[in-house]
């Protein structure tokens, strides 16, 4: 289904009241939604409820032979998804481009910070190491998908036990969960996603927008930072800004 | 790389540049007869090419088309002999999709979509040679391509990157300075108003330093634009002179005295093609010295 189209005297209504630095929901320009983190039953999966936006992420691990180039880390792999439940116009064929976008922000974001230890993730050098898998879904789309999706990411991970692995010359034995205890993994630093919706070549700056004003905004600008104050990926998109 | 150390106590780097200077940029444009307009352009050693078509009729589906915009299409490929392993590589992928498209944000923010609705203008980039800095050399050469075209612009739209090494910040990273891991950042400037088309980021940097590794990039672009800035006014005085350089052409072409490429200045002839306005002064107005007659045809001043 297409995307049903924004009204003028809407787009108007919403851009006159972000002038006089109003938004719909009676938030201020620099508020956040309610975040609301529940977990499910298993090690690794959890639920981010940023106001009305939902994400699932769950996260899965395997043992798989390491990447040529890079004998002795782990793998990461994330994968976030929009199913058709979270907007009408989310269909399979329609989404690439927002896809692909938010695929390589996330996968930048979490990856290239190297947030996760990799070398941790090694059991046998060349051989065999752990393939962290982190699948994220959106369940409803109220606007800001990425700033949901990156704390979804980020809480599982921590949430996540992999099982315990000993290597005795060339065995390698894999515990059960029975027989011992999981593992954490080893996260260095957590980045967490800020989104800014800009208007009118940045005079206008409104921090976590929702669905209707991300469809008037002129761009996003999207930063990442971990606690220590290290920015770890800045990401603008849309039109430009002074 | 262990005890590769990218910036010495002298404050020189691994090519023996210092920390602000750029590569060498060669540049040249009109490099195809058969595009609308085309550039090629080496900084250091990453070589890319890139062409324009357009603006024409919106290919595919109908219902795409912008009742008052053109349409920009981009597409991004690098050849697999570009980096140093022979890689080949799915043209669909992520990352090709994902330059794509900002290559696309980018030339939305600069050309003047407003003049040609319901039309496409399809931008196609080739990395034939990748060291470091690919983004910006895509972006720099479109830029050109899209002058060559002689599609009006707001502004030439100039990339570079830039990154953090033991406190200083390093100006248009080369391939060994992005691989080892330090933050990296792109971006691309629209120079005389300072606007940023496109900024991003990589690996982590304290907050701190973020001023003084923005402040390098946009000195770096700025560079960057005066030599491309040069480059157009050589390529047009070579069209002036009736000297047409074309790729695989034995002659010069007949009458390119009067293509207006759609610089900044000179916006009062959008398209590309012979101009109609008579008497016409033969060179844009913005231009400070007259166009040099250089021998051969008398197409000169009207």
């Amino acid at each position: 289904m297409k995307e049903t189209p924004l009204s003028n005297c809407e787009r108007r209504f919403l851009l006159r009241a972000i002038e006089e630095k109003k938004r719909l929901d009676g938030r201020q320009t620099y508020d956040y939604r309610n975040i609301r983190i529940s977990f499910g039953t298993d090690y690794g999966c959890c639920i981010v409820e940023l106001g009305k936006t939902r994400v699932l992420g769950q996260v899965s691990c395997e043992l798989v032979s390491p990447k040529l180039n890079r004998a002795t880390e782990g793998i990461l792999f994330f994968n976030l998804e929009l199913s058709q439940m979270a907007a009408p116009a989310f269909e399979p064929g329609r989404q690439s481009d927002l896809l692909v976008k938010l695929n390589r922000l996330m996968e930048r974001c979490l990856r290239n910070s190297k947030c996760i230890d990799t070398e941790s993730l090694c059991v046998v050098a060349g051989e065999k190491v752990w393939q962290i898998r982190v699948d994220l879904h959106l369940l409803n789309h109220d606007g800001n998908i990425i700033d949901a999706a990156s704390i979804a990411a980020i809480v599982a991970l921590c949430h996540f036990r992999r099982p315990d692995v000993s290597v005795q010359g060339d065995e390698v034995t894999l515990y059960t969960p029975e027989e011992r205890d999981p593992v954490p993994l080893s996260i260095h630093h957590m980045p967490i996603c800020v989104s800014f919706a800009f208007f009118q070549q940045g005079t206008y700056l409104l921090v976590d927008p929702n669905e209707r004003e991300e469809r008037v905004m002129d761009g996003l600008l999207v930063i990442a930072m971990n606690k220590h104050r290290e920015i770890c990926t800045i990401q603008s998109s849309g039109s430009e800004m002074q | 790389m262990a005890g590769l150390e990218l910036l010495s106590d002298q404050g020189y780097r691994v090519d023996g540049r210092r920390a602000g200077e750029l590569r060498k940029i060669q540049a040249r444009m009109g490099v195809f007869a058969q595009a609308d307009g085309s550039a090629y352009i080496e900084q250091g050693n990453t070589k890319a090419l890139a062409v324009v078509y357009g603006p024409h009729e919106i290919r595919g589906s109908r219902a795409r088309a912008l009742p008052d915009r053109a349409l920009v299409n981009c597409q991004y490929s690098s050849a697999t002999f570009s980096t140093g392993e022979r890689k080949r590589r799915p043209h669909g992928d992520r990352k090709s999709c994902e330059m794509g498209l900002q290559l696309r944000q980018t030339f939305e923010a600069a050309i003047l979509t407003q003049l040609h609705p319901r039309s496409q203008i399809d931008i196609y980039v080739q990395v034939l040679q990748a060291d470091g800095g690919t983004y910006a050399a895509c972006v720099n050469a479109a830029t050109l391509a899209v002058l060559d075209a002689g599609i009006p612009m707001r502004d030439f739209v100039c990339a570079c990157s830039a990154g953090f090494v033991d406190g200083t910040a390093l100006a248009d990273l080369s391939h060994v300075e992005e691989a080892a891991g330090g933050p990296q950042l792109a971006l691309a400037l629209l120079p005389a108003s300072g606007q940023i088309a496109l900024l991003e980021m990589d690996a982590r940097l304290h907050e701190d330093h973020l001023e003084r590794v923005l402040e390098a990039a946009a000195q770096a672009a700025r560079d960057v634009h005066t030599l491309l800035d040069r480059v157009v006014r050589q390529h047009r005085a070579e069209l002036r002179g009736g000297h047409r350089l074309v790729l695989g052409a034995g002659f010069p072409a007949a009458d390119p005295a009067h293509l207006h490429v759609g610089e900044r200045h000179g916006l009062h002839h959008g398209g590309g093609a012979v101009c109609g306005r008579r008497p016409c002064p033969g060179f844009c107005p913005g231009l400070r010295r007259p166009p040099q007659e250089v021998g051969g045809s008398a197409s000169g001043l009207a």
